[in-house]
């Protein structure tokens, strides 16, 4: 479980993130949502500790993530995984390799045991015949499987996901959707999704905040977006007149 | 050490050798006259090669090959978000970037700088043997007053302009911000700041050395 209390966040006078409290559940999909420019990514960036918070605490399991020494943070890493809106593989490695790495650089198995393992993750996500492959060579839904199996490397516990549909079409978004969560549900990780795809809010949204403006919105789940009275996070969701339409005929 | 130095040892000697021949030509052409001694050429032709063009010259030219490589390499890296994934891991991003280049660099520049002596004598040898000098007098003024520690005067010298090459260049890639564009300036940005801090380094080395 990650908590996360009072997060606020400034670059220099700007204030981005505004008193963000919320907790994220282990074996579900959290979903942090909201326009382009609301401050999601900053809020993951603070989580995972690529930015640091003005102000407020990050709990990973009650461990306090910000007071931690660079050391902790490191070995608290190790048990993190994390897909990001580019894929972010190694160009110079093949599929193989990039999904080997993490294995190379913290386990102790041989490497007989981490090619194993790097196979297993990648017939999880159904790419073992693209083990040869180098990023350049796949498809940017190949690559974001890819960098799922990576992430799932290590056995994480924590998942993070930063617009993991960004530049997909809608069916392979449907897939990595699904995969996320079945991983999430097979392994009990505390997973939190950045996204503004409404096919994810609706389909694996077990728990969703909703930031407008650097502020905390809205919470709920999947089954309360559509019901919901909040004005802004209705704009946002049903910004189009075919979703506005699908809206009222559901209510 | 692949990419950055061995990769790199084709345009060393190609570069060298012409020059070589070059420098050589020149030195006849317009030092050379019938008041000074037939072996002129070729213990000036050395001088240059081993004092100046194959330890400074070059690295100037390994800056703009290997410094722009190294910083658009990491800039890439960093702006697609390669770097953030190596920090979320756990691994220091800079120590597993970086050091591997500036031990690589440390490791193979000294070794191009005396590829790039030998392929400069070569490059001399091949316009004596065309016919401008003989290849007896260029043997006895490349042998004339030899002072072994100019060799490895240059060799000193390749150290920290390799420093200077792949620590600057890697600071300019690692710290890269935006997109495309940045890191094509950053990659320019590098090869400026590398050959300014070489042709510094080189005043006060030349100075302590010699």
């Amino acid at each position: 479980m990650i908590e996360i209390q009072s997060i606020k966040k400034s670059f220099e006078d700007r204030e981005v993130l505004k008193n963000i409290s919320a907790r994220f559940d282990n074996g579900k999909t959290n979903l942090i949502i909201g326009q382009s420019g609301s401050g999601k990514t900053v809020l993951m960036k603070c989580i995972v500790g690529l930015l640091a918070p003005t102000s407020g605490k990050i709990l990973y399991d009650g461990r306090d993530f910000v007071a931690m020494s660079k050391k902790e943070k490191a070995l608290l890493r190790r048990e993190m995984g994390m897909i990001f809106q580019s894929a972010a593989l190694f160009d110079s490695m093949s599929v193989l390799e990039n999904v080997m790495f993490p294995l190379d650089m913290f386990s102790s198995m041989t490497l007989k045991e981490r090619t194993k393992r790097a196979q297993q993750c990648l017939d999880r996500v159904n790419l073992s015949e693209a083990q040869k492959k180098y990023p350049g060579e796949i498809s940017g839904g190949m690559q974001k499987r890819v960098a799922i199996a990576r992430a799932i490397a290590l056995n994480p516990k924590y998942l993070f996901c930063d617009e993991p549909n960004s530049g997909l079409d809608p069916k392979t978004s449907l897939v990595i959707d699904a995969l996320i969560h079945d991983i999430t549900e097979e392994y009990q990780m505390t997973t939190i999704i950045n996204t503004h795809d409404m096919n994810s809010v609706m389909g694996i949204g077990d728990s969703i905040i909703f930031i407008k403006e650097g502020r905390q919105e809205w919470k709920g789940d999947k089954t309360q977006v559509a019901t919901s009275d909040n004005q802004a996070l209705t704009d946002f969701i049903f910004a189009s007149d075919l979703l506005k339409k699908a809206r009222q005929a559901f209510i | 050490m692949q990419q950055l130095g061995v990769d790199s040892i084709g345009i060393v000697l190609m570069i060298s050798f012409f020059i070589g021949a070059v420098i050589c030509i020149q030195m006849k052409m317009n030092i050379q006259s019938p008041w000074m001694p037939r072996f002129t050429t070729g213990y000036t032709t050395r001088e240059i090669l081993l004092l100046e063009f194959s330890s400074s010259i070059m690295c100037l030219i390994l800056a703009g090959k290997v410094g722009s490589n190294i910083a658009s390499e990491l800039g890439t890296m960093r702006v697609t978000q390669q770097i953030d994934a190596l920090e979320i891991m756990g691994v220091n991003s800079a120590s597993f970037l970086i050091l591997p280049k500036i031990m690589g660099l440390l490791t193979m520049i000294p070794v191009l700088v005396t590829f790039s002596m030998a392929a400069g004598f070569g490059g001399a040898y091949a316009i004596s043997f065309a016919g401008i000098l003989t290849p007896e007098d260029l043997t006895y003024g490349l042998q004339h007053s030899f002072k072994q520690w100019f060799v490895w005067m240059s060799i000193i010298k390749s150290f920290f302009f390799a420093y200077i090459i792949s620590s600057v260049s890697a600071f300019y890639g690692y710290t890269v911000e935006g997109g495309s564009v940045e890191v094509g300036k950053a990659s320019t940005d590098s090869v400026v700041h590398c050959s300014m801090l070489i042709l510094f380094a080189d005043i006060f080395l030349t100075k302590i050395l010699s």
